[in-house]
């Protein structure tokens, strides 16, 4: 069971805190939306990227577990 | 559409209209005419052990039939129904009867026509999967529609015919508005807007329960295979596309139309079967708004089936095919249909909000003025739009826009060396609503 980011696209406001936490994962798109990377985490990227979910003032980054 | 509906079909072999079997004209078929013509509704009044067993059957024969969900998806029907009934919770069913695309008129013409085939199929569909609550959603504006249904409902309720009641439901009339988990929030007391999955609509829908969503056609097969088996579906069709379909055909042909054709029929003759060409064609728009076009040559001889389709680069979708003249500019049919999409964003994911609108623009510049860097950033924005929203309308428009780049190329050089094509001035072909030829 891995896990991959996710955005709620309508919970999300463009904030940027994920990307600012995140910059090697997550970059923002011209208007201040996150691109999340599709694929599955590998374990060094996790702590980094719970600590973004946890951060997203609007509760619009997830991690989704995958069921590969 | 404003187009005449004609139905007439392309029968390849006896046994075709059959969706559209029947007298011809715009009437509704009533109750005993729809008995008479297709025999009473097959549903068996058992309960406990015995409505198990007997709906387990029903979705063995629909599984076999090999029918495909006609909104645009082309999911199977039955692994559909086994997946809603295996969810825990009393599962709910929902029509969806609202043709969100302005190029598609075949399910208004189905519910018009033959309204009795979707409601049977409503009640076989919630015997399946053991229903207890079952809605046919319209679109609000469509008024003489929901007031028709509602006759035939009371019909059906007086005679007894269903044993759960079927509420008529009026959508709010917006191109997204159609999507079924747009539905399933409306349904659920909320706007009538796209949410974000998970839960899917067939694990958590309706009061959170498990929704079954079916596209009227998808629903209108299901009371024909329940009468008559799926051995006799498949005699419909080619092997691994079976049965028939409701196509609506529109452009560069005599008879413009909603046309039941089998599955693998091509293109070329479909076009034919709609009173012929008028012009030539210089490419097909398959698939919808959110579809592709194909160049005419690719088009032709392409069998019409979901995976022909897709090998080409095109899409089957709701079943729309529309003939391109040759003196049309297929950039700018693209440019205003965007600029209609853009506007008919739901209005909540960011992407599609900004990004659409600007790729209105970029196409419109192509198109109106032959701009150099427009194709550059048409790339750019297709890619920063696709697969980003809650739901798939940034995907659909993109997929159009990357179509239209593509079989269009030729006219994309011409446009830059030489300002917009003599096709711009002619009369739009693609129907968008708030045109004034249109509305």
């Amino acid at each position: 069971m891995s896990e991959r980011l996710r955005v709620n696209p309508i919970a999300c406001a463009g904030h940027g805190v994920c990307a600012e936490l995140l910059p090697e994962l997550i970059e923002l798109d011209p208007w201040g939306y996150p691109i999340v990377p599709p694929g599955e985490l590998i374990d060094d990227e996790l702590p980094l990227a719970r600590r973004a979910v946890a951060s997203c003032p609007a509760l619009a980054l997830i991690m989704q577990k995958t069921s590969a | 559409m404003t187009v005449a509906v004609v139905t007439q079909a392309v029968a390849r072999q006896s046994g075709l209209p059959r969706l559209l079997a029947g007298p011809g004209g715009h009437r509704p078929i009533g109750l005993l005419e729809h008995e008479e013509l297709h025999g009473p509704l097959p549903l068996p009044g058992l309960r406990g052990r015995a409505q198990r067993d007997s709906a387990s059957r029903l979705m063995d024969v629909i599984e076999r039939s090999g029918l495909t969900g006609r909104g645009g998806a082309g999911f199977p029907a039955g692994r559909k129904l086994r997946s809603v009934a295996g969810e825990r919770g009393r599962p709910v069913v929902v029509a969806n009867g609202c043709e969100g695309e302005p190029a598609s008129a075949k399910d208004r013409l189905l519910l018009s026509r033959a309204p009795h085939l979707v409601f049977d199929g409503i009640s076989l569909a919630a015997f399946a999967v053991g229903a207890d609550r079952a809605f046919l959603t319209v679109h609000q504006r469509e008024r003489r529609l929901a007031a028709s249904l509602e006759a035939a409902a009371a019909a059906r309720a007086a005679a007894g015919i269903d044993a759960i009641p079927i509420e008529i439901v009026g959508i709010p009339s917006r191109y997204v508005s159609s999507e079924q988990s747009a539905i399933v929030h409306y349904l659920n007391g909320g706007p009538a807007l796209p949410t974000f999955s998970p839960p899917r609509t067939h694990e958590r829908g309706v009061d959170g329960r498990p929704t079954l969503v079916n596209n009227s056609e998808t629903l209108a097969h299901i009371a024909l295979i329940a009468r008559y088996g799926d051995r006799w579906f498949r005699s419909a069709g080619v092997p691994g596309a079976a049965g028939t379909m409701l196509v609506t055909v529109d452009g560069a042909v005599a008879s413009p139309g909603v046309y039941e054709v089998e599955l693998g029929t091509p293109i070329g003759a479909v076009l034919m079967s709609a009173g012929g060409l008028t012009e030539r064609p210089q490419a097909v728009l398959t698939g919808g708004y959110f579809g592709t076009w194909l160049p005419i040559n690719v088009a032709w001889q392409l069998p019409l089936t979901h995976r022909d389709l897709k090998a080409a680069g095109g899409a089957l979708g709701a079943g729309i095919i529309i003939a391109l003249p040759d003196t049309s500019c297929g950039l700018a049919e693209t440019a205003r249909v965007v600029r209609y999409l853009a506007a008919e964003t739901a209005g909540q994911c960011g992407p599609c909000v900004f990004g659409l609108p600007a790729l209105a623009d970029a196409v419109a510049d192509l198109a109106y003025q032959g701009e150099r860097l427009a194709t550059r950033q048409i790339g750019a924005l297709t890619g920063l739009v696709a697969g980003r929203g809650a739901c798939k309308h940034p995907d659909g428009v993109t997929q159009l826009v990357r179509s239209a780049l593509d079989v269009f190329a030729n006219d994309a050089a011409w446009h830059h060396d030489h300002g917009p094509c003599y096709g711009i001035r002619r009369a739009p072909i693609l129907p968008v609503p708030g045109d004034l030829a249109d509305w």
